[in-house]
């Protein structure tokens, strides 16, 4: 396997590591906090994490210093910082071990990202069934609050910062930092119109940063080591640092690995991952998690960074790369995705709420071998009518696994549909003796 | 009366935030913590403690999934069928349930032990094909495993092969003295 440094995983490779304060600290743990807060002014820790280059890990990859640059200047009131922390993207599981495994690395990130912006208050919005992820915020919150580094007078610098954990209760659509703030504000989750943008008007109408947590979790080390050195690693300009991609699906070594961005899909399924699990040649990759468009077997030297995906006709999304293998069928493949995007549709709007149950009932007759040519020109007319008229991306990524798999394996449909008339003709035959 | 029951836990939450109404949710999984399901009755007390109407509450509720409206039984298999999971055999797990338990999903055994749900993806698609019963996580299962863990569960209540802190793939040892 190639070497290179990990950053984010760094700490929990270590033998016995447990992810307690007193072991973080061991590992260099809260010394970007204690050079930092007072001591670096909090527009220049916004420029040097813009210099960086570092982009939101959830799934846009908006720049994060840019994001944290669109707050108010002048504003006087409360502001807030959310740590989106509601990892739920289908093929995503990243964001459950840095919290569970590093949770200081987490908080050291929050409370500089808290200076940075000047919130005085961050609650991490964690999805509802880590409960034991949220225990683990939980006991290391406490840590960190009886050691000076998170709440009142941080360090004796005059600085506060408090943060709590808010546990969601089962939707995906929390994810989607909108509707995230509409569940921490005790309401069902339907994802705002913007603008206004929440750098203006976010949690409680206050201007408000939503953050992954891979996100954060990188900005201590920027802090400690610089933004030219962070900058160099990965795919400069654009796509700096490491990504902990998850790799999930038919491959030897499923799991989370952390590679500078950059690599090949092929690099990280074939070297990192192991390579297919059995004999069986690789079919196709969704490289970015349930939202992001397939990719084919012609892909696999496409470079994981955002650039390049997003060339190839895809997004690196949240870095949750699934391989399945020759003799998965695509269609099948289809309908369990859009089924996923049909229960979680918010219900918001209509083309999203009336589009996805449509869509998963028209896959159901063709997987069940009762479809019409005609159903293939539904399927993308729906699409066109989803993509682009919804008030939040939901939309753009439920048609993308129909879209795309039409696209490349429309062979696929085409013979579920031919079986289904053979089977009709069959059919129909006892019916005209009489 | 939950307030009689977890007072100081309540002021607690209460404190944490500018605007009441966002405790809504972490006050309904004391509710549901309590009786294993929120009632109506709760509702109405949370609705009074956050000066909202039960209405109000009732919206909010009813959008997300894992507040339980009715009882369920003592332990709740939430099986995870989301692609991932399905690539690598969630439906076998169903298959495997419905032969030991009798139950198909949405069903509880007659004895109440068990109830059976399907669930959409719960971020361990690494680690499939996986399950969730009450707050713990249970991945990588296979059919051995899964007798353990429900006699585990009929005899002691919980079960040791109860998954995290997650980390996957474990570093080998040489990959650990790699970064030490």
């Amino acid at each position: 396997m190639p070497q290179h440094e990990l950053i984010l995983l760094k700490n929990m490779m270590q033998p016995g590591y447990t992810g307690s304060l007193v072991d973080y600290e061991k590992t260099g743990g809260y010394q970007a906090l204690r050079k930092t807060l007072g001591k670096i002014a909090p527009a220049d820790v916004t420029a040097m994490v813009r210099k960086s280059g570092l982009r939101g890990r959830g799934g846009a990859g908006f720049p994060t210093g840019v994001k944290w640059g669109f707050l108010p200047k002048d504003y006087q009131g409360p502001r807030y910082l959310c740590c989106n922390a509601d990892e739920s993207e289908p093929g995503t599981f990243k964001d459950r071990q840095l919290m569970e495994r590093d949770p200081h690395q987490v908080l050291e990130g929050i409370v500089l990202s808290c200076y940075a912006i000047g919130a005085e208050t961050a609650f991490i919005y964690i999805r509802g069934e880590m409960v034991l992820g949220a225990k683990i915020l939980e006991h290391a919150i406490a840590e960190a609050r009886a050691a000076g580094y998170i709440g009142k007078n941080i360090l004796g610098t005059g600085i506060h910062a408090d943060v709590w954990v808010h546990r969601g209760a089962g939707a995906y659509i929390c994810g989607e930092e909108t509707a995230l703030l509409e569940s921490l504000e005790g309401k069902r989750g339907l994802p705002r119109i913007k603008p206004p943008f929440p750098a203006t008007h976010g949690l409680y109408n206050k201007p408000t940063v939503v953050n992954n947590v891979e996100t954060l979790a990188n900005v201590p080390h920027i802090m400690n080591r610089g933004p030219e050195w962070f900058a160099a690693i990965g795919s400069p300009p654009k796509s700096t640092g490491t990504r902990v991609f998850c790799v999930s699906g038919h491959v030897k070594r499923p799991g989370n690995y952390e590679v500078p961005m950059g690599i090949t899909i092929r690099e990280l399924v074939y070297e990192h991952a192991g390579g297919m699990r059995s004999d069986k040649p690789l079919k196709a990759i969704i490289p970015g998690g349930a939202s992001a468009p397939f990719f084919t077997p012609a892909h696999l030297d496409v470079k994981l960074d955002f650039e390049h995906v997003a060339l190839a006709g895809s997004m690196l999304g949240s870095g949750g790369v699934t391989v399945m293998e020759e003799g998965t069928s695509m269609v099948w493949a289809a309908l369990r995705l859009m089924e996923f995007f049909y229960h979680e549709s918010c219900g918001k709007c209509s083309p999203c709420r009336e589009g996805s149950s449509w869509l998963v009932q028209t896959l159901r007759r063709i997987l069940a071998k009762r479809g019409h040519m005609e159903d293939l020109e539904t399927l993308l007319d729906l699409c066109k009518n989803i993509a682009g008229r919804t008030v939040c991306a939901f939309g753009d990524a439920e048609v993308a696994p129909i879209q795309s798999t039409l696209k490349y394996w429309r062979q696929e449909y085409v013979d579920l549909i031919h079986e289904a008339e053979a089977v009709n003709l069959i059919k129909l035959e006892p019916a005209g003796r009489h | 009366m939950l307030k009689d029951k977890y007072g100081k836990e309540i002021e607690d939450i209460l404190s944490r935030y500018p605007v009441k109404r966002s405790a809504l949710i972490p006050l309904l999984y004391v509710a549901q913590r309590d009786q294993g399901y929120v009632t109506e009755s709760a509702m109405q007390e949370i609705a009074a403690l956050l000066r909202l109407t039960p209405p109000q509450v009732y919206e909010t509720i009813t959008f997300y999934t894992m507040f339980n409206l009715k009882p369920v039984g003592r332990f709740h298999l939430q099986v995870c069928k989301s692609l991932m999971c399905a690539l690598v055999g969630s439906d076998t797990v169903l298959e495997w349930i419905n032969a030991k338990l009798g139950i198909a999903p949405g069903e509880t055994t007659a004895d109440g032990l068990f109830s059976l749900s399907v669930v959409e993806c719960l971020a361990a698609c690494g680690t499939g094909p996986m399950m969730m019963i009450n707050d713990d996580y249970y991945e990588q299962l296979t059919e051995d495993k899964l007798d353990r863990i429900l006699s585990d569960l009929r005899s002691t209540g919980t079960s040791s092969l109860k998954t995290g802190p997650f980390m996957w793939p474990e570093p080998t040892p040489a990959e650990r003295a790699r970064e030490a």
